[in-house]
């Protein structure tokens, strides 16, 4: 037994060992220019949604009617980009920056709709548009189920 | 005839020859540094199909017609057929090959795959099972990316170490008939896994794989890093390439001078925005028919060790937790 331990153990530490060199020599994109380029593209898509906000404002619709307003367009415009190829592009350059507003998260759902079509309306599309924002909405509901329990117990026991 | 040579090679006693192959690349491999040396360059990435899958068949077809076109050699002469893909069941390979109605023989060796064609087309040469015999491997961005990470449309940002998979099919018809090029040995690779985990970096997972075979390689043939012209890696791209370096040099050999990468030839790595380089079982198929091959039949190179590289992910595997597994073969190819 021990004879085939020994070899293991030994493995198990070249196999850190190599990780650690691989760490080293993999390059790594530089956190400064990565979290400028993302602060711009995610602050220019939000100025486009403050645009759309202001404006449906000034139309004279309420606040919760406009900002339902400014997500559906700004789903509308990342969907259409992403259709167009152009959306990949902008989250390239602009890392996060894309990838977390709602536009990210509509993307995240068109990209699979586009590619798993040619699968089947029922087996491509239906069961795999969420393969990738999935995750988020399950977890997503399943978190604020959580909360929502636990401010429950907090209300009924006077805490909050 | 003492062929067996080495502990993983064999000396082929009366050599087979690489007669003619064939090459087919999409539009963003003709836009790079070999773009003018491929055979057959399609603007559609689709190649007139519906899917991915389809468009990367059609390319394996096209390869085959074209190295078989420029021998003047009949469908019907080839004995047997090598071939394989990166995708499930193979299937791209099932349903380029179809049409040609050749004997054929089902590969997966990742991106190692014609190298493994190779050697056994050259094996069944050799052992004289017939007159001629293909070998053929693609990739294909879209299907790649569809089948191992996201979908095409999905935005994210490629970590810098990850590759770009080659859109394209390399075919090599092998044979007895005398040609420039012979094929006068082959290593054929172990399972090498040094336990990494990180899918977005399959230069670092395959290169201990090309340093196994190379190291061995020069053993079993008893040979010098220098004895060769060229060792030419498949898809290790930059970040593979400098940790092979590295692991050839604790062997206490050097292989900078000689060394290339396909993954490295194939894409600019600054206006293309391939990061490590090109990846996929066309990247080393396309460079061997369009760059490497010309070159040894004009005698520029002598003797040329032809290394393709294989990360054998699986999708299933690596989301259980399991490391990524590589392997490579080397195939001697030498003018004459």
């Amino acid at each position: 037994m021990k004879a085939v331990e020994a070899p293991l153990a030994a493995k198990e530490r070249t196999e850190k060992a190599y990780e650690a060199y691989v760490k080293e020599k993999t390059p790594v994109r530089v956190l400064a220019p990565s979290m400028a380029k993302a602060f711009v593209t995610g602050g220019a898509i939000c100025i486009v949604g403050q645009g759309i906000l202001d404006y449906c404002k000034a139309l004279g619709l309420d606040k919760d009617t406009s900002g339902s307003w400014c997500s559906l367009i700004l789903v509308l415009l990342s969907v259409i980009l992403t259709g167009f190829g152009i959306y990949p592009q902008i989250a390239n350059w602009g890392g996060a920056g894309a990838l977390v507003p709602i536009t990210g998260f509509a993307n995240s759902v068109a990209a699979p709709a586009i590619e798993y079509k040619k699968e089947g309306q029922v087996f491509g599309i239906g069961c795999k548009i969420f393969t990738i924002a999935g995750p988020v909405i399950l977890y997503g509901i399943f978190t604020s189920w959580i909360l929502g329990l636990l401010y429950w117990i907090g209300k009924s026991l006077g805490w909050v | 005839m003492n062929q067996p040579k080495g502990a993983q090679s064999i000396s082929f006693g009366v050599s087979p020859y690489l007669l003619e192959s064939g090459s087919v690349v999409g539009k963003k491999e003709s836009e790079g540094p070999l773009g003018n040396k491929f055979d057959r360059v399609s603007e559609d990435d689709l190649f007139g199909e519906d899917t991915w899958e389809a468009a990367e068949g059609t390319m394996q077809k096209m390869a085959c017609m074209l190295a078989l076109k420029k021998a003047g050699v009949q469908t019907e002469k080839v004995r047997f057929l090598f071939g394989g893909d990166l995708l499930r069941q193979g299937i791209a390979t099932s349903m380029g090959v179809e049409a040609l109605q050749i004997p054929m023989f089902g590969l997966f060796g990742a991106c190692s795959t014609s190298g493994e064609a190779l050697a056994l087309a050259a094996m069944a040469t050799a052992a004289d099972y017939g007159d001629y015999m293909l070998a053929v491997t693609s990739s294909h961005f879209g299907s790649a990316e569809k089948e191992f990470r996201f979908p095409l449309g999905y935005a994210n940002q490629r970590p810098l170490s990850s590759t770009w998979t080659v859109t394209g099919s390399g075919a090599f018809l092998v044979g007895k008939e005398k040609s420039h090029v012979r094929i006068s040995g082959v290593t054929i690779g172990k399972i090498v896994d040094y336990g990494l985990k990180d899918s977005q970096n399959m230069g670092a997972c395959m290169a201990p794989a090309a340093c196994d075979t190379i190291i061995q390689n020069l053993e079993d043939f008893g040979r010098k890093e220098d004895d060769y012209d060229r060792i030419i890696t498949g898809d290790l791209g930059y970040v593979g390439q400098s940790i092979l370096f590295d692991l050839v040099r604790k062997k206490g050999k050097d292989i900078k001078g000689n060394h290339m990468d396909c993954g490295i030839l194939i894409f600019d790595q600054k206006t293309q925005n391939t990061n490590s380089g090109g990846s996929g079982c066309g990247c080393a198929a396309t460079t061997l028919s369009a760059y490497i091959l010309p070159k040894i039949a004009s005698g520029e190179w002598k003797r040329v060790l032809f290394v393709p590289t294989g990360a054998l992910m699986s999708t299933v595997s690596f989301n259980e937790g399991e490391s990524v597994p590589g392997i490579a073969h080397a195939i001697v190819l030498e003018h004459c």
